[in-house]
């Protein structure tokens, strides 16, 4: 039996205080990419009880991503959106979860994200990264980035920070580790970061902008 | 003089792509900001840096 919305809502309060979950509920949070980085943030953000999310990623779940993305074998070869949403369905079954499945280009941004009050960026490749930060921040001014920047290899965790590097952009890092040196990327690293840029998203919904 | 990420540099006079070029920064893997707002790509090669300008360049490095 799943428990109702008032009882999972109450269990939610019980655990962050009433005011904040509050805030939580209201916030609509976007994931873009949905790989090691993004199925963790949106996991995390689902367990606080964070009301609307919105998932964006054009890939399928491949056997290679199993290492460090929170898919399962039956989910091989299913859109990583449709996967995750189900998967999120167990975790936090009232959460609003909205899916596009697109590759994300700097002319999509505009419809696709004006929705939402804070934009997680979780894709995987430097240039993309890039792209959606500066398309996000030049046509809404007003809205949060968090970002991930620096997660490959298994150097020690202890490099990955949080740092507020512009206006209204999070860095989340080590800023250096790239996968184009050769490094590969592991659960363990790739899910620290994924915390704290989660964590960095919570703090924002809560009002605290100190990274 | 400008300030680039916090360091006094002589860039005024050029423009933002003009001053990449003295460095080793990827122009696809970064984004800008000038006195706070954020210069898109396209914008590189017309906007001028001024004295007393201040610029702050992310710098993205790939892996997600």
């Amino acid at each position: 039996m799943i428990p109702s919305k008032e009882e999972m809502y109450q269990a939610l309060e019980e655990r962050h205080g009433a005011k904040l979950q509050a805030k939580f509920q209201n916030a609509k949070v976007a994931v873009l990419g949905l790989g090691g980085l993004g199925s963790n943030i949106a996991i995390a953000l689902a367990r606080a009880g964070v009301g609307s999310l919105h998932l964006i990623d054009f890939d399928k779940v491949d056997i290679t991503n199993l290492n460090r993305q929170q898919y399962f074998v039956h989910q091989l070869g299913q859109y990583k959106t449709e996967a995750l949403s189900e998967t999120l369905k167990q975790i936090a079954p009232y959460c609003q979860v909205k899916t596009t499945t697109i590759k994300v280009t700097r002319d999509a941004i505009k419809e696709l994200l004006e929705q939402e009050d804070i934009i997680c960026e979780a894709f995987d490749k430097a240039e993309a990264k890039a792209m959606l930060v500066e398309g996000v921040l030049e046509q809404f001014p007003g809205k949060y980035v968090v970002s991930g920047s620096g997660m490959a290899g298994i150097s020690s965790a202890n490099t990955i920070k949080t740092r507020k590097v512009l206006s209204h952009l999070y860095l989340c890092g080590d800023e250096v580790s790239d996968i184009k040196d050769g490094l590969g990327l592991f659960s363990s690293r790739v899910m620290v970061c994924a915390a704290q840029e989660a964590n960095m998203v919570l703090r924002i919904i809560a009002g605290e902008f100190e990274p | 003089m400008i300030k680039v990420n916090g360091i006094p540099v002589e860039a005024e006079g050029k423009t933002i792509l003009e001053y990449l070029e003295t460095t080793n920064y990827d122009k696809k893997r970064i984004a800008i900001e000038r006195n706070g707002e954020i210069v898109p790509k396209a914008l590189y090669e017309s906007t001028m840096l001024n004295d007393g300008d201040t610029l702050e360049v992310v710098s993205f490095v790939g892996g997600g």
